[in-house]
């Protein structure tokens, strides 16, 4: 798989690691009301789709950027590479 | 139609004109007692006990494909139980006494074959390990031997034993372990299933649950729907898909597991030998094959096949282990989907539906726990109370803190 970085240009999905789901950028806030079962929710629940998902990919081997990659696990196809600062910055991953 | 020796010399000297096909190809009646979802291993080992042990009748198991058609029929066929952790030994424990008796129990060809696992260890530190997984197995009545370098030799001297990283330090042997002919025991389930009056519903895909107030009472199909009094969903792979239909999320990731066979060779590989600091593992098939894996991708996957950088990371460690396996050529390759889940453990527990009941996450483990998986889900389903070697695997866990890692690694799917 070549993911589109998007300082980069295509790099092999090898100089990556991968965490999974994006959603990780929505960290629950701990000193919430019910924090304890909004972390383990967070922590353990995936909506884990068939199609288009939206997931972490940190360059290990590159930049040390993270990216937030938009992949159709169907068919390993590669829609789209954002900078997961960018997308927190504009109000997480939903 | 009982199977044995006499009958195959009868049929031979007949013109084997006496065969039957192994189970009959029913309409689905508008109500069951009990319907299981997924006609794949674990599926079928359900519903073959709870017709059979547990004495339940009108049941159905719904297939969306073909009996077997998913990893059931992907799957390396590596049956053992060299676990460590006292939530999962006493359970693949009793699965290993259930593959002993399995041919006999159902009457049926599975090619259970108890050549033996060797996990090979490559410093103090993981000898150490293995000795501690070694006393572990034998206090769950399993057998395990700790094998020193010479042991390990004298068993597989083909082995690369001066590898400059991991070079081979001695193994952790279990001799009941071995392989098992992976569509035989669908079908051995699958027919002993159909014996005892189970309808198994072809080409019929479950696309929606009914709930009536917190309650299940039916699930919809392709094929309309169907009553049920109690559902058990046994679908690893795309149990998020199914359970998502019931409004659950679970914990658990898609992800593919690739796996791989040689053209045909003499008799080689003495059982089944695992190099995980290598990522690979191998053993062959009655046929001849070397049959090989390694690991997971490491990305969510439904798709069913995989990328070639695992490829050549698995072909890397073969070479690592054994060079000359580099003179086999490679047959084939295929994927399958994994409920990977997040402290590397399966689920077998009520959900929050009452009467809906969840069989999941069996990571890339699932095919030696089929017999005990069917038992305990079968228990599960006809008792309500979990099975006595499968009360830790509860679906919250996670939320409680009681997770299984034999690994600990950690709520990262991928590293399991």
């Amino acid at each position: 798989m070549l993911i589109p970085h998007p300082l980069l240009g295509p790099r092999d999905a090898q100089e990556f690691t991968y965490l999974g789901d994006a959603a990780l950028l929505n960290r629950p806030d701990g000193m919430a009301e019910g924090a304890e079962a909004a972390f383990a929710e967070y922590v353990y629940l995936r909506d884990n789709p068939a199609g288009v998902h939206r997931e972490l990919w940190f360059h290990e081997q590159g930049d040390r950027s993270w990216l937030v990659v938009t992949r159709d696990t169907t068919t390993h196809e590669i829609l789209g590479a954002e900078l997961a600062r960018d997308v927190k910055l504009k109000g997480g991953a939903a | 139609m009982h199977f044995s020796g006499l009958r195959v010399i009868r049929e031979a000297l007949t013109g084997h004109k006496g065969w039957k096909p192994l189970w009959r190809n029913p309409e689905p009646q508008p109500a069951y007692d009990y319907i299981i979802v997924g006609g794949g291993g674990h599926g079928l080992a359900t519903a073959y006990y709870l017709a059979k042990t547990f004495g339940r009748a009108r049941i159905a198991v719904l297939e969306k494909s073909w009996l077997g058609s998913g990893n059931i029929g992907r799957n390396t066929t590596i049956i053992r139980s060299n676990y460590l952790l006292p939530g999962n030994e006493p359970f693949y424990e009793f699965s290993m006494k259930l593959w002993e008796g399995l041919e006999q129990e159902f009457n049926f060809n599975a090619m259970v074959s108890q050549r033996g696992i060797l996990n090979l260890c490559h410093t103090d530190a993981q000898r150490d390990a293995f000795r501690r997984r070694g006393n572990a197995m034998l206090l769950a009545g399993a057998d395990a031997e700790l094998l020193d370098r010479e042991q390990v030799r004298a068993m597989a001297p083909f082995l690369n034993f001066d590898n400059a990283r991991f070079p081979i330090k001695g193994g952790l042997l279990q001799r009941r372990a071995g392989t098992a002919r992976h569509d035989g025991v669908a079908w051995g389930y699958a027919r002993g299933a159909d014996m005892r009056g189970v309808d198994l519903i072809q080409n019929c895909e479950v696309t929606g649950f009914r709930i009536d107030g917190g309650r299940i009472s039916g699930v919809e199909t392709t094929r309309g729907y169907i009553a049920a009094g109690k559902v058990g969903v046994a679908v690893a792979g795309s149990s998020s898909r199914v359970m998502a239909m019931a409004g659950m999320r679970l914990p658990i990731e898609s992800h593919v597991l690739q796996a791989f066979v040689s053209e045909g060779l003499k008799p080689t590989i003495p059982g089944v030998i695992t190099f995980g600091a290598g990522h690979f593992y191998v053993s062959q098939s009655d046929k001849g094959g070397l049959v090989f894996g390694g690991d997971i991708d490491g990305y969510n996957s439904y798709a069913q096949r995989g990328n070639l950088p695992v490829i050549e990371d698995v072909a890397e460690g073969g070479m690592a282990l054994m060079p000359m396996i580099g003179r086999a050529r490679l047959l084939r390759v295929w994927g399958g989907i994994m409920d990977m889940s997040m402290d590397g453990s399966p689920i077998i527990d009520r959900t929050p539906v009452e009467g809906l009941y969840l069989n999941a996450g069996w990571c890339y483990g699932g095919f030696k726990a089929t017999p005990a998986s069917g038992y305990a889900f079968a228990h599960l389903l006809a008792t309500g109370r979990p099975h006595e070697t499968a009360g830790a695997y509860r679906l919250d866990r996670f939320a409680r803190g009681y997770v299984i890692d034999e690994k600990g690694v950690g709520a990262q799917p991928n590293l399991h």
